[in-house]
This record gives structure tokens, sequence and C-alpha cells, in this order.
């Protein structure tokens, strides 16, 4: 990030913005950080002087479902958010350079910009064998040591770089921990989701540019603006909630006629995410408008949090009494929870109900 | 999974609706322009085609050309504005509701009418030096 280089403000404006441009451009960057619209002068004065920041991105264990979320950002597009409003040094799916340049590039970029990039981080990191997963033979956790040393500050996206996420789910056989796990001394920002929605991805990519620093974290260190507020709070089904109105099953009258989903087993009361303001697929729905409950995807260890649609009043003791003792049991309850798993998978192949032709007929 | 909404009435529109007189109030007592983000807001499918319908249509209508096309409507109650902002590709980045008497994108930026009128006093020069304007 050399001084020489020009301001947000100016690289718009050499592209024949005006400056009615610029200010609509504000405009839709407060709603993309979710600031209220008041902010506006404050974004327009502060992008005046924002210059484009480095960042380098590192996948570790992940699926690369956080990325493809990212491409599918409209506002700003992957396009404009790469050409224009970053500089996105490393990111070894959508960079053209593969192998030893790619590394260079990052050594480059790290070394260019020493204490002042941004690093993004996708994917848990294995603390067992660090074979499970390496880049350029290098294991997860060296490289984000190293390259974290000389970053300003870190965004965890994803459950799995937030909080361990899939990698991490009971028995976590890679010992996977999230990015927070391993780097204390600088400051770490976690924006989960499984993945998270696009333009939360971005949007706080373009607060870091606006205001040059992390926006206000909550005790998950998550960006309040995004996940201050609970699904079922902003839920446009909550008036139901509140009137005792609830879907019983998927298909019955209560579930066509749009009513709260709770008894299905939907999380929103427990989980904080901007799914139901901001929504997907630039705004057309999200799971709730669909018909299917929150599976609470942006909250620690939602993998182990009990079945899906099982509704969150419904007591799930016997899995959270072995989670709870093997945390402080270990390998024995470990194993305890193996076999109750078999005993469990063993009652319902034995009370599963095989359909045979003959049953078929008779139903005509 | 279709879609399960059939038409049921969530109530959201409501609350944004009063939040609006009151707006409305405050630009008449004081001149006080209000903006409300409708990406901040919980609404269902209803919910906006309950707020659309209940603003109605008003008199201006206006695109905005600048980094993708822009839509300012007023509703049938003056001074309540719908914009719609664009990208290039034609997708929906934000929406608001301004309470004022003109939107302020509507009004031509100080710093865009400095640009011009350098940019005519330039495009003058030579004619008045003989040649002709293009």
């Amino acid at each position: 990030m050399a001084f020489d280089e020009p301001t947000i403000a100016e690289i718009l404006r050499r592209q024949g913005i005006s400056r009615r441009g610029f200010l609509k451009f504000c405009a839709t960057t407060a709603s993309l950080m979710a600031l209220p619209p008041s902010m506006v002068p404050a974004i327009a004065a502060a992008l005046e002087k924002a210059r484009r920041p480095s960042v380098i991105w590192l996948s570790f264990q992940e699926c690369t479902g956080c990325t493809e979320s990212l491409t599918r950002s409209h506002t700003p597009s992957i396009e404009g958010l790469i050409l224009e409003q970053i500089s996105l040094d490393y990111h070894h799916t959508l960079q053209a350079a593969s192998g030893e340049a790619a590394e260079a590039a990052r050594e480059a970029a790290m070394r260019e910009n020493h204490g002042k990039y941004l690093l993004v981080v996708d994917g848990s990191i294995p603390m067992g064998n660090a074979g499970y997963s390496t880049i350029a033979g290098v294991s997860n956790l060296d490289m984000l040591k190293e390259t974290a040393a000389g970053a300003a500050a870190v965004i965890a996206v994803g459950s799995c770089a937030a909080y361990g996420g899939l990698p991490a789910a009971l028995p976590n056989p890679t010992g996977a921990v999230p990015v927070s796990a391993i780097i204390k001394d600088k400051p770490v920002m976690n924006v989960p989701g499984c993945p998270p929605i696009p333009v939360v991805i971005t949007g706080v990519l373009a607060h870091f540019l606006t205001f040059a620093a992390l926006p206000e974290l909550d005790d998950h260190g998550r960006p309040k603006v995004f996940y201050g507020e609970s699904i079922h709070d902003r839920c446009y089904r909550r008036p139901f909630y509140d009137q005792g109105k609830f879907a019983e099953t998927f298909d019955d009258e209560g579930a066509r006629k749009g009513w709260c989903l709770f008894k299905l087993g939907c999380k929103g009361p427990v989980t904080y995410n901007a799914c139901a303001t901001t929504k997907w697929n630039q705004g057309v729905s999200f799971p709730i408008q669909s018909g299917h409950g929150c599976i609470g995807c942006s909250e620690p260890g939602f993998w182990d949090m009990g079945p899906l649609y099982k509704p969150l009043s419904m007591p799930i003791a016997p899995v959270q009494m072995m989670v709870g003792a093997a945390a402080a049991g270990g390998a024995i309850a470990g194993a305890a929870m193996a076999m109750r798993n078999r005993a469990a998978k063993k009652s319902a192949q034995a009370a599963h109900q095989k359909v045979t032709v003959e049953d078929l007929e008779k139903a005509k | 999974m279709p879609s399960t909404d059939t038409g049921a009435e969530h109530g959201n529109a409501l609350p944004i609706l009063n939040e609006i007189r009151h707006a409305l109030a405050r630009l008449i007592e004081s001149g006080e322009t209000t903006v409300i983000d409708l990406g901040a807001l919980p609404l269902g499918p209803q919910d906006e085609a309950e707020l659309f319908a209940a603003l109605g249509e008003g008199e201006v209508e206006a695109t905005i050309h600048a980094g993708g096309p822009s839509s300012v409507r007023e509703t049938a109650f003056h001074g309540v504005w719908l914009l719609t902002h664009r990208n290039e590709a034609g997708e929906t980045l934000a929406r608001f509701i301004e309470v004022a008497f003109v939107p302020e994108l509507l009004m031509s930026q100080a710093e865009d009418v400095a640009d011009s009128a350098a940019a005519l006093a330039k495009k003058l020069k030579p004619a008045q030096n003989g040649r002709t304007l293009k």
C-alpha cells in the first residue's frame, strides 16, 4: 500500500464517475455495511482518503464454499472488489499465478505491506498431523503464523475459520481449531456462516477499506452490524410466533400460509446473522422465506448442536450430556459416544420398514 | 423447495408507514430529511407488496445513470420518494425511502457543477477562435 497510490475517490473519478455516482456508491456501501443512511457523509469523507489495502487470503481445511459465496457478491462485485477497491495479492483459488509464482506473490505482498495488509482466512487449522493440510509443502499452522505476523488484522471467514466448523465436529479427527485459537496478538474478527452471506463478506472488507479498522465485535468476535440481532427477532414471520401460529409439518396448512417454523426445528431464536434482512441471491430470499427453518450455521459448534428438525424447546439432553462428558473425560466418553451412535444406528435399521412392490400395489 | 408464501399478512409494512408519517411531520416542521434503508428491515414478499401498494405512484419519475441505473420515484404521498440503486448488470444494490422535498441524488453536486463549468469553458475556447463546436 504505497502512499503515492490513488485514493478510492480518485480511482472512481478517473473512471469518469461523477460526484453523484460517488454518493450513490457511498449510499449503497452504507447499506452494504449495515450502517444507517445518516452515516453516508462520514463514509464519503473516509473514502476520500482511503487507499486500496493489500489483502492476502489463505484457505486451509475448507470446502471452497466461502470463496464460492464471495464470488456471488453483487455489491461490490468480485471484479470491482479485486480490480478497484482492494488489492487481492494472494488467493490460491482466484489468482492466475500458481506454484512458486503464487507463493512469491504472497511473500512480496507481505514484505511490501508489512504491518498494513489484511489477512483473510477460510478453513480450520489441523493441530494433529500437519500432513492433513499443507500448501506448497508448508503446514497450515506455519503459514498462518508466518502470514499473520505482518498483518494489520485477521478476518476469519466462515464457520470453520471462526469456530472450527465441520472439520472440528465430533470426533474432530484432525484436531481442527479456529484462527482465534492460534492468533492471540492481532485483532481477529469472525465472519461465520456456512457459508457467510456474500455481501457480508464484502461488507466487512468494505468496512476495513473505508475506516482502516475492524467494526465493533460481539462476544464471539463477530461484527455487531451483521450479527447483532437474532434471525428470529428480524424474521418477517415473527408476528406468527407471537400469535402462536406454527407450521406443524412441512406440508400442512400452517406451512402453506407461511406460519412460524419454530416447531419444525428452526434455530432462528438462537442464531445471530443477517439472513433475515440482507437475504441471499441479491436479496431474493432466505431459508425461512423458502419454507425451511434456520439451521444455525453461524453459531459456534452448530454441527454438534443437536437434530436440525427438533424444536429448540425439546431437550437434546442425551447428546448434550455426552458432549459435556467428552470434553471432561476425553477418549472414554468418545468411545461411549461411538457405541451410542452404533446402538442408535442399529435400532434405526431394526425399526426401518421396507416398502415392497406389493405394498405399493395395495396402496393404489 | 418451493416458496410457501401464499399471501399471508405479516403486518410488517404498517410500522414503516408510521415511520414515514413521523418523517413527513419532521420534514414540514424543521425541513429535516429522513432516509430509510429497506434492506435493514424484515420484510416478507407480501409486506413489500403491501408497502408499495399503500405508497402508490406519484407525479415524478427519474432515472440517474451513474454507476448503473438508479430509479427515483415520488410516491402518491408528496415528499415520500422511493430510490432503487442498481449496478451496470441491472442487479438491485439497495433500496431506500427518502422523505425529502427533493432527493439529494437528484440535485446536481457542487463538485460536478465546477467540473462542468471548466469543461464548457474549455469547449468554447476553440469556438471563439473561429472554429465550430462539435
